[in-house]
């Protein structure tokens, strides 16, 4: 089946089978391979991403429903690799393997769009659903509450 | 300013040439007894880690390239090796890039990520290579300046003349090219580091932070298939029979084809390939419901309590003094038995391998932490020659030890073999929980004979599936510390893969033996404090050859720790618990803190302090201290593989549970001032942090856990 995604601001055709969850479709045929796959059943966080700037497991969701909604990957988060969430991230040191990071700042970056001002509860809450096998979550933490500051700081 | 001076055959060590054009490239040999008659590569594209194992790249420009020669699974040594090589070249670390060597095979190496073992191994040899390169740099400018080169500096990527004057790096490149490789070399001394031990990041956090494609599951090439594998269910279950007449009705899968005892179905992409799997129907020999954790419960069990048990052997791995005397004379006997289950490795990235193998080579790329051991087992497999092959090494998502087995990297190469395509073969998450390698399961009986108030004798008995303590293991703590002791251990078989799970057999013996030292003090009434630094004044005395640790070194990190987290000084409704663990050349010793939080103890806070020798990057150690201490608690509190019948009855994150952010307690690393030579740090902090919840837990509820995972087994009642 064709279909017409919009993928970090630009119209991408692809044909496949409708069922095709959104997660292989920028994986295998977009060659967008920053969104990874952890678990496939929801349950990990590693294949998130921005649908209409809301937070969304790619590995779940039929390529055909997505429709006209506007699709954001980690390779779309920001031009220059700058986004808050991505300097803290680099600022914090957070990554060890580094495999489930996307889906972190994905994470991260839908829970500041929603609320600039995040308490540690709601912090906690947003990052809690992402599993890190390394268990970088202390670094998680602190990375969150320092892109809510340049975020702050930035404005 | 002291300098160690080293003497050794630099020839076979080291080889040097010009790159056309671009500067120098020093191709460097770990092992000084290899005798490589290789010349350095003239340019980039051969670089062939055959014949050197680390490279130094010295551009026109003065910009520095090394190469990181282990494999990088979040331990962070692509990051501080090359810290190394940079120190003792003496440049700026912001002048260095680092690009992940490519693998390596056969010959000489230890290009392993495992053990904890990376940065220990290649100290020296990483420091003797950086100052080798900046001795000809040196000898470079003295030539040119028609002085003696003892009389130059270095400094900041720049030779410096006796008058002041200086010459960058950059700019005397060709020169040192050309000149012979001293036969001596000074080494800073550590006073003067200037890169080690300061805080450096992850060199590949930028690539990460965007995406970028980096691990095994992102290659792509043209041409190239997508595979998944079906297994048996069940350990030890044969293949008989497919049916695979709906798996080829779906668009997009092209083969199926049986793969020795399991299923390769070929897809045009990933989910194809999955989709294929779940409708192949495959008929299986019948299981055995002895390999069932049920079963290994019972067996153990009878171990523990003295019964012969058929088919499985006891061996006594140390023996010291006369341990029936002991327990005799005992006016006390303390008798306690600890339990863990199988684990499953979970590395976030699931396993998958990229093999293309045609008539003249065999290429494979992906995540592996014995690159060379992989790439000659694909060889035996394929009944080639290893020289055949060449593996490309990418940054891992996640090891664990699950990756010091290349299982799945045959596989690739055997379905590449026979479809004659490039190939990718993923696993689901499900393959990846259901059919890897298990820590094994294990119980531990320790029992203490104690006269007047002291020790005198200790006696630990394990059974385990599969896999046990080994000798050098049976050389911990407290081995030394007591004057009777026994360790021995009987091993069960199983069909149940059991391997290395991070920090093999320390994982939970550290639990066995910390908490049963806690209950012991408790029982004696001593501080547990007093009691481990009593056992360790009394291994000063008995020092033999075989004891691993140093009681000296891990009476430092238990007074350190306890300074940290004011030991016993702490508000109403914060209560601690105390571990001390040696393991992987590393000392540890742990506070953790509980509070009770509705109704339930919750770890908030864990004090972790750590002799490592000198701390290369202090900033990924830490990490590695954080990672370790909430991965170990983390399992200990929740996460168990159960088997029934040879099926693990978990095979994804709903079944089992990992630990997640609101779990985590905050972890505070401290590192002992060290000049001894660097140890581990990607496993160490793991094994004493079970034990430190739990006797923290006991000291809040008075509830003692002694079997993981916590939550199931008494935590909550
Ligand atoms: S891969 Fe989608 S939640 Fe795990
Ligand atoms: S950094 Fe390895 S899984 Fe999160």
């Amino acid at each position: 089946m064709e279909i017409n995604l919009t993928v970090n601001e630009k119209i991408r055709k692809v044909d496949v089978d409708k069922n095709t969850p959104l997660l292989w479709v920028l994986r295998d045929t977009l060659h967008l391979v920053g969104t990874k796959f952890g678990c496939g059943v929801g349950q990990c966080g590693a294949c998130s991403v921005h649908m209409d700037g809301v937070i969304t497991r790619s590995c779940l969701l039929p390529v055909s429903i997505v429709g006209d909604a506007k699709i954001t990957t980690i390779e779309g988060l920001s031009e220059h690799n700058n986004h808050p969430v991505q300097l803290a991230w680099r600022e914090i040191d957070v990554p060890q393997c580094g495999y489930c990071q996307a889906g972190q700042i994905m994470t991260a970056s839908a829970l500041l769009k929603q609320n600039n001002s995040p308490s540690k509860e709601d912090i906690k809450d947003a990052m809690h659903g992402n599993i890190c096998r390394c268990a970088t979550y202390q670094r998680i933490e602190k990375a969150v509450e320092k892109a809510v500051e340049l975020t702050q700081t930035t404005k | 300013m002291k300098k160690k001076q080293l003497q050794m055959d630099r020839k076979t060590f080291m080889k040097v040439s010009l790159l056309s054009g671009t500067g120098v490239i020093f191709g460097v040999n770990f092992l000084q007894s290899c005798k490589s008659k290789k010349e350095t590569p003239i340019d980039l594209e051969s670089l062939n880690y055959n014949d050197f194992n680390a490279y130094i790249q010295i551009a026109n420009n003065g910009m520095v390239t090394i190469y990181a020669p282990n494999p990088e699974i979040g331990q962070g040594v692509k990051t501080s090796m090359p810290m190394i090589v940079a120190e003792e070249l003496d440049v700026p670390w912001k002048h260095v890039r680092v690009v992940q060597a490519n693998l390596d095979t056969q010959k000489y190496t230890r290009q392993v990520a495992g053990g904890s073992q990376s940065i220990r191994f290649s100290w020296m040899l990483l420091r003797e290579a950086g100052a080798t390169a900046r001795q000809m740099l040196v000898n470079a400018a003295a030539l040119e300046w028609k002085v003696e080169p003892a009389d130059c500096s270095t400094s900041d990527g720049y030779v410096i003349h006796p008058n002041g004057k200086k010459l960058g790096y950059g700019d005397l490149v060709l020169k040192a090219a050309t000149l012979e490789i001293p036969e001596k070399v000074m080494l800073k001394d550590p006073k003067d580091f200037k890169i080690i031990g300061k805080q450096a990041r992850n060199v590949d956090n930028f690539k990460i932070t965007q995406g970028s494609p980096l691990y095994g599951m992102d290659y792509f090439e043209e041409g190239m298939v997508y595979a998944s594998i079906i297994h048996p269910p069940a350990f030890g279950q044969k293949l008989i029979d497919f049916d695979d007449s709906e798996a080829k009705k779906i668009d997009g899968v092209s083969e199926i084809i049986k793969i020795g005892n399991n299923i390769a179905v070929i897809g045009i992409n990933t989910w194809i390939a999955f989709q294929g799997k779940k409708a192949v129907k495959a008929t299986y020999s019948e299981a055995n419901k002895k390999e069932s954790s049920t079963y290994f419960d019972e067996v153990m069990d009878n171990i523990l309590s003295g019964e012969k048990v058929k088919g499985s052997k006891a061996k006594k791995l140390r023996e010291d003094g006369n341990i029936t005397k002991a327990f005799k004379e005992a006016d006390q006997i303390i008798e306690r038995v600890y339990e863990a289950p199988f684990l499953a490795h979970n590395t976030m990235e699931p396993m998958n391998f990229f093999a293309n193998v045609t008539p003249d080579k065999i290429e494979l790329k992906g995540p592996i932490q014995t690159p060379e051991l992989t790439a000659r087992q694909v060889a035996n497999n394929l009944k080639r020659n290893v020289n055949e092959v060449s593996l490309e090494m990418c940054r891992i998502g996640g090891g664990f030890g699950r990756r010091l087995k290349g299982d799945y990297a045959i596989e690739a190469a055997l379905i590449s073999d026979k479809i004659k395509k490039p190939v990718k073969l993923v696993y689901s998450r499900e393959d990846d929980m259901t059919t890897g390698w298990y820590r094994p399961k294990v119980k531990y009986k320790i029992r203490a004979a104690v006269k007047d108030g002291k020790i005198t004798g200790y006696h630990l008995t394990e059974a385990s599936v599969n896999a046990t303590i080994n000798k050098q293991r049976a050389d911990f703590f407290p081995s030394g510390a007591i004057d009777n002791l026994l360790i021995e251990t009987h091993s069960i078989k199983s069909k149940v893969t059991c391997f290395a799970w991070r920090a093999p057999i320390c994982n939970f013996l550290a639990f066995a033996e910390q908490s049963f030292f806690d209950e012991l003090a408790l029982e004696l009434k001593i501080s547990p404090v007093q009691m481990r630094m009593d056992l360790l004044e009394n291994a000063k005395k008995h020092k033999d050859n075989n004891m691993q640790y140093s009681p000296e070194r891990m009476q430092a990190v238990i007074q350190k720790v306890v300074a940290d987290a004011n030991w016993g000084n702490t508000p109403k409704g914060v209560h601690q618990g105390l571990s001390v663990y040696y393991s992987h050349n590393s000392h540890v010793a742990q506070i953790s803190e509980v509070e009770i939080k509705e109704n339930q103890p919750v770890v908030t806070k864990v004090y972790c302090a750590v002799d490592c020798g000198i701390v290369v990057n202090p900033m990924g150690a830490a990490a590695q201290a954080e990672g370790g201490i909430i991965d170990g608690i983390g399992h200990a509190m929740f996460s168990e593989m159960i088997v029934e019948n040879g099926v693990p009855k978990s095979n994804n994150f709903h079944q089992y549970k990992l630990t997640r952010l609101k779990n985590a307690p905050q972890v505070e690393v401290s590192f002992v001032e060290s000049l001894e030579a660097p140890t581990g740090m990607g496993e160490p902090t793991l094994p004493p942090a079970p034990a430190a919840a739990a006797n923290a837990i006991y000291a809040a509820t008075g509830k003692r856990l002694r079997k993981h995972p916590f939550v199931k087994n008494g935590l909550n009642s």
